[in-house]
């Protein structure tokens, strides 16, 4: 499975990389100055602009409008940005499922060229974060797993716990586990704030922080179990239920045994 | 005389010529022990201190209690290079570089929970035996003693590594302290050596935790077995048993093999858990620092109903004349807990004043036959549980997918409503349970087999009971209600009314039973057949 | 009439019952047996401990499943030990069981009340030693005695006094003035408006003077969370209102409850949860309490920019942050 998802995440790799990159350069420079070598890009751009906006009409605009405006029941995508709808889609948190509930993580609708259609559409709107590219995510090198461990330790265990297991939020609302999520959606989810998470702004942790932060969940998804099974890492409410059930269910079992008359 | 016997005899005249100690031990090595699985749940207490004098001893060899700042640099990667305490870093030290640290911390934490899951399951059955009557009131004291430290000492073990999690709780015991009107601030800058956090609590809490208050569990300790020793052990109904007399096996061998085994199986068991389970991971929670916090931060189980009672309680504070007082710390934290303490201290004192019995009891009380008592600790159970349960409240929210808020609203409703429930559902099921044991000992047990009569009706064989069991169901005492007068014989309210009344109330409804089985009932039934 | 009826009588202890190793030789060897290979196993368990805490590095792992990828070391040393006190535990306890005698023995109790001659002699004895002692007639000492114990008392409560120092207005302070740049934890980087977004949280504390350390008891009382909402969204007074900076609010992150991080923003929500007690607070309200057990918002810090642009605080707190004390006075 993990090797199916890197290598998903390899051949997805190389267009984005093209691709992202000219987009900054398209909205940021003059694109007529770049124009010769880069416009077969350009055009492949607008194909998946055009191809992202019948996707989005056919999956997302019952909800979120026509032009992704927004309505009652969904917000406005205008200017929410390619991060945004790349973590949203690419997680499967959209399309929900049911309304009612919080976007949850699940197997994704789209494919990843689709996802990634959808998110060039949904950028076409309106500037907005972009989604990282492979070098920018190279949290290997460009990580401290010490310094994020901090940095997850004051910014996000408070909803997501000590060993990013996730917790309870507000009226049913959960902070979902972060093991098993790709680095890139992690970051993604510190630029864009989906759901109920806040935006961690480049300026208050910086991209390198960011990394950081996700080399240190990547090494805590990886540790192995030091001391045994991990009770799902969420402390003593766990410990307190083995105790109560395994711990005391075999000391009475043998004092039973104990106190039995031999045949 | 064979050698060996004759070395073992020269020591032993050696130690008795200066002891005298062969005439006690003669006695005592005959002691007579009764055996019921339940007898050994206080071992379990014992022998889990045992543990955790012998782990907590193999601990301090490497753990620095002190809050000076140093830079990690051991084999943990996550954590190298970080700033933190002293203590914190030891920990992590007996973790990773000490061999059979991390085993020897898990078991004496783990140890350490036994210990307290034992105390607990000790006092249910102490009390809902009737165990805590006259002679044994002393050591019912103890007992309560004993629990109350142990959560003392639990909380400060668990606070030494200065870890993200347990220093989130001396953060909450502090404001604890502080909000003692009057004398809080000042309380909490004693202990803590000024202002929070400080380097002054760890060191300081270490030497209660590894000195004083062992040193006070012992003799506690000591006292509570001599007590047992010198009272001899309760026992259960039966036949042969009477409250007289002691039936059981002798010290030596029987009891001693079987104590002295079951303090195996203790520490068996806890090494087990300690090899497979992983206990306070501190190195995943981070260092302390007053500016995190994790989702789910929970104390352990036995200071979670406490927990629970604080995060259920209302928002109220008290502001005036320039002074605040927190109910809603002060209630949760030192009021309801200081009753329910106080309650359960004086339990024995409370019941034998309401019910007039002054007797001494050996024999122990199946708990269906005082419906009063058993639903008054089921009630207290209940209590303690659903504060419990909301002490846990965020983790069972996103296990089972409901909401803290409707959790809380549970709590909050529960902790009034159910106790009371569980009062009447239990003192029912207590009636009912004596109305079995009187039909089984009138009309025998159902066997299953049906047999048609002559009139063509069926009926199930009914199989006469033994002579033990039967004894077993109707042994016990029924004690009329009292009758304390409230008047004089010219109608007039006497002094002291009010108080026989309410005697007189509550001895009414302990002695609320149904009739048990009599051997003229049995014979008149035999007459019908 | 109560006299007539007949209780259901004891009929004593039951006969002993021989088990199968009292009576059959063949089934005392098999206990015997059992008893030894249980002794054996607990040999055997030690071997493991040893051999694990000898010849397993601790960097050895091994997929066990409900357990999951498991240090080897650990777990040879722990299970060793289990094994080598549990079987020596269920030895000792199956040789009692099945080889030793487990005819019932009955001893008798003994009564613990003193008899009436001894209490009343104990009272005599008491009695003559008081009277010897003179205590009774000698009013004097027996006062002078007992103020000097009771005066011995104090000195172990005066000896306590230096545990800390006494707290003056430190609950009531923290370490931000006007003009204190607020920078990120950690990081210690100064932040400008256009660093948050709207959505956007960031952690904070005071900037430290140059050359100064953090200690944890100012961190203790001067983290600070701030909150990038629309300015709209704010449903303010003016004078709250004044003291946030382009939709930027900032509150004190220790609770005022019992002193955690309340950091947990739900950015759609505009809530703050305090996750140790669930103490929900209203942001765009200048968190006011909205459920769980805090009784007062948290203290709002005024914050503003310096001339180089930074977020500094406007003024300190205007109340302690924290929670409460007897001599806070709101």
């Amino acid at each position: 499975m993990k090797r199916l998802s890197r290598l998903r995440r390899h051949h997805a790799a190389g267009p984005i990389l093209l691709i992202f990159a000219l987009f900054t350069i398209g909205t940021t420079f003059q694109v007529a100055s770049a124009v010769n070598s880069e416009s077969p890009s350009v055009a492949d751009r607008s194909v998946a602009i055009e191809e992202g906006k019948q996707i989005f009409l056919k999956g997302c605009s019952s909800c979120h409008g026509l032009n992704a405006e927004g309505a009652e029941i969904a917000p406005s995508l205008i200017g929410v940005g390619a991060a945004s709808v790349d973590f949203q889609v690419g997680t499967g948190r959209m399309p929900m499922a049911d309304m009612s509930q919080q976007a949850m993580r699940k197997k994704p609708v789209y494919t990843p060229e689709e996802v990634y259609a959808l998110a060039m559409y949904v950028a076409s709107l309106a500037p907005g974060p972009e989604i990282p590219t492979e070098e920018a995510l190279n949290y290997e090198r460009d990580g401290s797993v010490a310094e994020g461990g901090e940095l997850f330790r004051t910014n996000c265990a408070m909803c997501h716990n000590f060993a990013g297991q996730g917790g309870a939020l507000t009226q049913g609302k959960y902070a979902p586990t972060i093991m098993g999520v790709e680095p890139k959606h992690i970051y993604e989810a510190m630029i864009t704030g989906p759901q109920s998470m806040p935006v961690f702004s480049d300026k208050t942790i910086t991209p390198e922080e960011k990394l950081s932060i996700i080399k240190w969940a990547k090494a805590a998804e990886a540790e192995p179990q030091l001391g045994g099974a991990a009770l799902g890492r969420v402390g003593p409410v766990t410990e307190g239920l083995l105790v109560w059930t395994l711990g005391i269910g075999l000391l009475v079992g043998v004092a039973v045994w104990l106190a039995m008359k031999a045949k | 005389m064979t050698a060996r016997e004759r070395v073992a005899g020269n020591v032993a005249g050696y130690v008795d010529d200066r002891t005298g100690a062969a005439k006690w031990m003669k006695k005592n090595l005959t002691k007579v022990f009764p055996d019921h699985w339940s007898f050994l749940l206080g071992e379990i207490c014992l022998y889990s201190f045992v543990i955790l004098l012998l782990s907590g001893t193999f601990l301090t060899f490497w753990f620095d209690p002190s809050m000076k700042e140093v830079v990690y640099d051991g084999s943990y990667e996550p954590l190298k290079g970080l700033k933190m305490s002293a203590a914190y870093a030891s920990t992590l030290d007996i973790s990773f570089e000490v061999r059979g640290g991390l085993l020897m911390r898990q078991i004496h934490h783990w140890a350490a929970l036994i210990f307290m899951v034992g105390i607990v399951v000790h006092l249910m059955r102490v009390y809902f035996t009737g165990a805590f009557r006259k002679p044994r009131e002393f050591n019912w004291i103890i007992g309560v003693g004993l629990l109350t430290l142990g959560i003392v000492e639990g909380f400060l073990g668990y606070s030494l590594p200065d870890d993200l999690l347990s220093g989130t709780g001396i953060r909450i015991a502090e404001a604890i302290i502080q909000a003692i009107p009057v004398v809080g601030s000042y309380l909490a800058f004693f202990a803590f050596g000024g202002a929070f956090p400080g380097e002054a609590f760890i060191p300081r809490i270490y030497t209660v935790h590894i000195l004083l208050l062992p040193g006070i569990f012992l003799a506690l300790i000591t006292v509570h077995l001599m007590l047992v020793w010198y009272q001899k052990h309760t026992q259960f109904p039966g036949p042969g048993r009477t409250e007289k007399n002691v039936v059981g096996y002798p010290l030596m061998p029987v009891y001693m093999a079987k104590a002295g085994g079951f303090f195996f199986i203790v520490f068996g068991v806890t090494a087990f858990l300690g090899a497979v389970a992983s206990i306070n991971p501190i190195w995943l929670y981070g260092p302390y620092t007053p500016a995190q916090v994790s989702a789910g931060s929970q104390p352990d189980w036995y200071m979670g109903w406490l927990d629970g009672l604080v995060r259920m309680a209302p928002p109220i504070e008290t502001h005036a004349l320039g002074y605040t007082i927190s109910w809603n710390i002060l209630i949760p934290g030192l009021i309801v807990p200081g009753i329910m303490f106080t309650g359960l201290a004086l339990y024995p004192f409370i019941e034998s004043w309401a019910t007039g019995d002054k007797r001494e009891h050996h024999l122990l009380d199946r708990p269906r036959n005082t419906p009063n008592r058993t639903a008054i600790g089921v009630m207290a159970l209940t209590f303690t549980l659903v504060s419990l349960l909301n002490g846990g409240n965020d983790i069972i929210a996103t296990t089972f997918h409901l909401t803290i808020n409707q959790m809380m609203w549970f709590s909050r409703i529960a902790i009034i409503v159910l106790p009371p429930i569980a009062f009447v559902v239990t003192k029912r099921l207590c009636l009912s349970l004596q109305r079995a044991d009187r039909d089984l000992v009138l009309h025998g047990r159902e066997t299953g087999r049906l047999v048609r009569m002559p009139s063509g009706e069926f009926i199930e064989v009914h199989e006469p009971i033994s002579a033990e069991k039967a004894w077993v169901l109707t042994s016990h005492e029924q004690l009329a209600p009292l009758e304390l007068p409230e008047h004089d014989g010219a109608g007039v309210r006497r002094p002291g009314a009010l108080k026989n009344k309410i005697r007189n109330r509550i001895s009414r409804a302990a002695a609320v039973a149904v009739p048990k089985a009599t051997e003229t009932e049995r014979r008149e039934l035999e007459g019908h057949h | 009439m109560t006299n007539e009826i007949e209780l259901i009588k004891d009929p004593g202890l039951p006969a002993h019952v021989h088990r199968r190793a009292d009576t059959d030789p063949k089934a005392a060897a098999l206990a015997e047996r059992q008893v030894a290979i249980l002794f054996a196993l607990s040999a055997l368990g030690t071997l493991i401990l040893i051999y694990s805490y000898i010849f397993i590095k601790d960097d050895v792992f091994v997929f066990i499943p409900v357990l999951g990828n498991t240090n080897v070391h650990q777990l040879g040393l722990g299970l060793g030990m289990a094994i080598s006190l549990f079987c020596i535990g269920a030895g000792l306890i199956h040789w009692a069981k099945t080889l030793m005698p487990d005819e019932e023995v009955i001893a008798q109790r003994h009564e613990f009340r003193s008899e009436d001659e001894d209490r009343e002699e104990f009272v005599k004895t008491v009695k003559a030693g008081a009277s010897a002692a003179g205590l009774g007639r000698r009013p004097l000492i027996k006062r002078t005695l007992g103020a000097a114990l009771g005066l011995t008392a104090l000195p172990p409560i005066l000896l306590l006094r230096d545990l800390g120092p006494l707290p003056g207005n430190d609950l009531s302070k923290t370490s931000w003035k006007k003009g204190t740049r607020l920078v990120t934890d950690p990081g210690d980087r100064p932040i400008r408006p256009e660093d948050l977004e709207v959505g956007a949280v960031a952690q904070t504390l005071p900037e430290l003077a140059p050359g100064k350390e953090r200690h944890l008891d100012d961190i203790a009382k001067d983290a600070v969370l701030l909150i990038r909402l629309r300015p709209e969204e704010f449903n303010l007074n003016a004078e709250r209102l004044s003291w946030t900076h382009e939709g930027i609010i900032a509150f004190s992150k220790i609770c005022s409850h019992m002193g955690c991080a309340v950091a947990l923003y739900e950015q759609q929500t505009k809530h703050l949860l305090c996750p140790c007690h669930q103490s929900t607070f209203d942001v765009t309200r200048a968190a006011k309490v909205i459920f769980g057990p805090a009784a007062r918002p948290l203290p709002q810090l005024n914050i503003t920019v310096d001339e180089e642009g930074y977020l500094v605080a406007g003024a300190p707190f205007s109340e302690p942050v924290g929670p409460s004390f007897w001599e806070r006075s709101s």
